[in-house]
């Protein structure tokens, strides 16, 4: 059973514009807001630097898994850095995986985050359902983005 | 959205800690039974399950330890309360991982629909 953040979204343009857009690395800086040192290649490390405001001090480091062309990328890295102030290198790695349907529109993108294994899952979540404090809608909150998997 | 000052790798260490905390189903089951806010006994804590008194104390102090129960002392007992602090800061967390995403998911889609 794993933990995700799961996001899905139309994207009015073909697969192939968007797989360019995620994999292409310069391309991939400008939307993710990172400056890439180099290409992806499945296996190896890519390095880099964090270009989103405020952020701009964190090093970006994260080991592609796969890329099969306009299907899915993935890549493992620290999870989005929140503090700036905070050094997150020591968290477990979460895995990110890009996948691409086409649909008569242009693309299906979902992008899936796992690997927040010592979250709670939703399922064991909905015990606090039946208590009415304020407390119980806090931790179903947690549950709202945490879809579990199979 | 917390008043404590943590620094850093203390909040790294306790955001942990609670992921661990409430990854159990166990441990899970006895905080549901804190959600009212009153204090209990561990005595009443064991009542009504198959654990034993040692076993929900062992999973009390995970628990405290992570910072998301803590003792509280009524006589010569011990009882124990939530604390949902902690459990808010991992929400917060995750929400802000959450919005990281959408924001670059916009971006993403300005570009690719340019």
């Amino acid at each position: 059973m794993t933990d995700r953040i799961e996001k899905t979204i139309e994207l009015k343009a073909p697969v192939s514009r968007v797989w360019r857009a995620l994999t292409d690395h310069h391309e991939f800086g400008t939307w993710f807001r990172v400056r890439l040192d180099g290409p992806f290649v499945p296996g190896e490390v890519s390095r880099g630097q964090i270009t989103n405001p405020g952020y701009e001090h964190v090093r970006w480091e994260a080991v592609v898994q796969k890329i099969e062309p306009e299907r899915l990328f993935s890549f493992t890295w620290h999870p989005y850095a929140i503090d700036p102030n905070q050094d997150y290198s020591g968290e477990p790695p979460t895995l990110v995986e890009f996948t691409l349907h086409s649909i008569p529109t242009g693309t299906l993108l979902r992008v899936v985050e796992s690997g927040f294994d010592k979250l709670p899952s939703k399922r064991r979540l909905e015990a606090f359902r039946m208590n009415d404090s304020g407390w119980g809608e806090e931790i179903q909150n947690i549950a709202r983005h945490v879809e579990h998997g199979s | 959205m917390s008043n404590t000052v943590h620094s850093p790798l203390d909040a790294l260490k306790t955001r942990a800690s609670v992921f661990a905390a409430l990854g159990d189903e166990t441990r899970l089951s006895v905080l549901t039974k804190l959600c009212n806010g009153q204090p209990q006994s561990i005595s009443r804590l064991t009542a009504g399950t198959n654990l034993s008194r040692q076993a929900v104390t062992k999973h009390l102090r995970v628990l405290a330890n992570a910072g998301v129960v803590r003792a509280v002392r009524s006589g010569r007992e011990s009882l124990f309360e939530l604390e949902p602090r902690p459990i808010e800061e991992v929400r917060n967390y995750l929400d802000q991982v959450s919005k990281q995403w959408d924001d670059a998911l916009a971006r993403l889609k300005a570009r690719v629909e340019d």
